[in-house]
């Protein structure tokens, strides 16, 4: 029977070679990276472990057990906590390095481009790498000790201490990560008007003024952009624990994401599942309120 | 004297010098340390190397398996930027410039997992390649990686700004649609496709959870993977040798960055993404 809707030829060529091109990627993706995070959350309701590696259809729906252990396990709320504080020093330091550094760079006229390539290099080398050189810097005897010798201070033994662990990591990741956002605030910046910095200038407001009641607000998006993309970043926090001090001394450097490997390694499938999935609700919340505070502002 | 406060003063290059001396210099210390033997480095004394020799070299590359592991990240890392350069651009520009029944929920889909956790899909994703025969493979490394939310996102918004006189032009001609995607669209997609092509080989050889999952025998270790279990094994303590392997991981990737860093600073540019 023929159609009664008659379609363009010419819609219906770019629909079928739009597919074609579409296609490649859409079957790629929906089986390794859709498939399985909707797999993850059916997990995180089960049983599975490592033996129902070859029937993962086999396994028991333990409704939210899963959720319900991890709430009182104690390893869990400590790595909770820990994943906190990544976050809540992580950003705030990540930002006010990356904010400081790109208002300079944005008042220098020559070498910008050569300070920025300098200050972005650590973003792009491997995380294991540096905190290979980090765990080493930190040791006793060596690296930042033997500068705190010179001075005639005896350093600590950072990574060996429960409450110096985290922060010595943190101060790493800062060095790590603020590259990404010196290059992202420095483009922020540069939007900011001339002639409205001027005014007040002849207004007579100094430097810091300026700073704090023009630039600001007009950086305000671009700022809460940088906090959440880099909150995302520390929330996943892991290789630096996992190579500096191996999650300890007691499990105060272990993350969300490091506990989800162990219970891998563990063969708690579903568990790890579901101690995934609250990181991503996490990850969620926080994009959730980026969204939220720009709204706001409009 | 108004004129004085636009002029860039002379303190604030002295003091970004300061910093980018702080932010280089581990990196310095690592060359350095990565020719000295494992005690000196201990000791902790000497920042120029006293005894220096390239022997933590000749360990890593003839007594360790070095060169197996740098070929695994360099293989790994190219077929997967290889992939998204050519799996996103196509679809990047489908979704850009054509109309199609379900564009939209493919978009928000691609959209949706942009910033999905890597712990999230590990453990089914190793549950699919066990199933495959891919665990202990390259392939099975590369697989999960060569279609990428973030290149979608990138190639969609770069043709997004091309003109559409361009496509209407080519189909006045007689130009079939997908001709117009590989003879005029694509060659216009040269910067583009440079910096999902970069970003995508420096996230790849850095990549180190699922490499560390997939690879269950040491010929599979790709650098990082071999790197951090060394350091937290039972060569720990060298010192001097892990300093060499990490330069090997480092000095690659930092060498690719300087001669393509146009191409990064575009990218976070029109992205907002690393």
């Amino acid at each position: 029977m023929p159609s009664t809707r008659t379609v363009d030829p010419t819609r219906r060529r770019q629909a079928v070679a739009a597919w074609v091109l579409a296609l490649p990627f859409t079957l790629v993706f929906l089986v390794f990276t859709a498939g399985p995070v909707v797999a993850s959350l059916a997990m995180s309701f089960t049983d599975i472990r490592r033996t129902d590696v070859r029937t993962p259809f086999n396994v028991n729906f333990v409704g939210l057990e899963n959720f319900a252990a991890l709430l009182g396990d104690e390893t869990f709320r400590k790595v909770t906590v820990n994943t906190f504080l990544y976050l809540v020093l992580g950003v705030p330091l990540t930002m006010v390095v990356a904010l400081a550094v790109a208002v300079a760079l944005n008042r220098v006229t020559r070498l910008r481009g050569f300070f920025r390539v300098g200050f972005y290099l650590p973003v792009v080398t491997s995380i294991v790498a540096v905190s290979v050189v980090w765990k080493f810097l930190y040791r006793e005897g060596t690296g930042f000790n033997s500068v705190l010798a010179w001075v005639g201070i005896d350093g600590p033994a950072w990574l060996d201490s429960t409450s110096l662990a985290l922060p010595s990591l943190v101060v790493m990741a800062v060095w790590r990560n603020f590259g990404t956002l010196t290059v992202i605030f420095l483009a922020g910046l540069q939007t900011v008007p001339k002639d409205v910095l001027e005014a007040a200038e002849v207004d007579g407001a100094g430097a810091w003024q300026r700073f704090r009641a023009v630039t600001l607000p007009m950086l305000q998006p671009v700022l809460l952009f940088g906090a959440v993309i880099t909150g995302i970043g520390y929330l996943q926090f892991f290789e630096e624990a996992f190579v500096m001090t191996e999650g300890g001394p007691l499990n105060s450097t272990r993350s969300v994401s490091y506990f989800t490997f162990d219970q891998f390694g563990f063969g708690n499938w579903g568990y790890a599942a579901a101690a995934s999935y609250l990181l991503f609700l996490a990850v969620v919340l926080l994009t959730a309120l980026q969204f939220r505070l720009l709204r706001q502002r409009d | 004297m108004a004129a004085t406060s636009h002029r860039t003063p002379r303190w604030l290059y002295l003091v970004l010098t300061v910093g980018l001396v702080v932010t280089v210099l581990p990196f310095v210390w690592m060359v350095l340390g990565s020719f000295k033997p494992d005690a000196e480095v201990r000791a902790g004394d000497t920042f120029w190397p006293a005894d220096g020799s390239l022997d933590n070299y000749g360990t890593l590359f003839s007594r360790l398996d070095f060169p197996r592991f740098f070929l695994n990240s360099a293989v790994v890392a190219l077929a997967v930027t290889a992939g998204n350069m050519v799996f996103c651009s196509m679809l990047g520009y489908a979704l850009a410039k054509l109309r199609f029944p379900g564009s939209r929920v493919l978009f928000a889909l691609v959209l949706g997992t942009l910033m999905v956790p890597g712990v999230v899909t590990f453990v089914p994703l190793f549950v699919l390649t066990t199933n495959l025969g891919l665990t202990d493979t390259l392939l099975g490394m590369i697989l999960p990686f060569v279609a990428g939310p973030f290149g979608v996102f990138l190639m969609r918004q770069y043709v997004l700004g091309l003109p559409d006189e361009l496509i209407e032009a080519a189909r006045v001609d007689g130009a079939g649609e997908l001709r117009i995607f590989f003879s005029v669209i694509l060659p216009l997609c040269g910067p583009a496709l440079a910096t999902l092509g970069v970003l995508t080989f420096l996230s790849s050889w850095n990549n180190f959870l699922w490499p560390l999952v997939v690879a269950t025998s040491e010929d599979r270790y790709t650098l990082p993977v071999a790197l951090a279990l060394y350091a937290v094994g039972e060569n720990a303590t060298r010192y001097g040798l892990l300093l060499a392997g990490s330069v090997v991981v480092v000095i690659p990737v930092i060498a690719v960055f300087l001669l393509l860093q146009r191409y990064i600073m575009q990218g976070i540019a029109t992205t907002g993404f690393k």
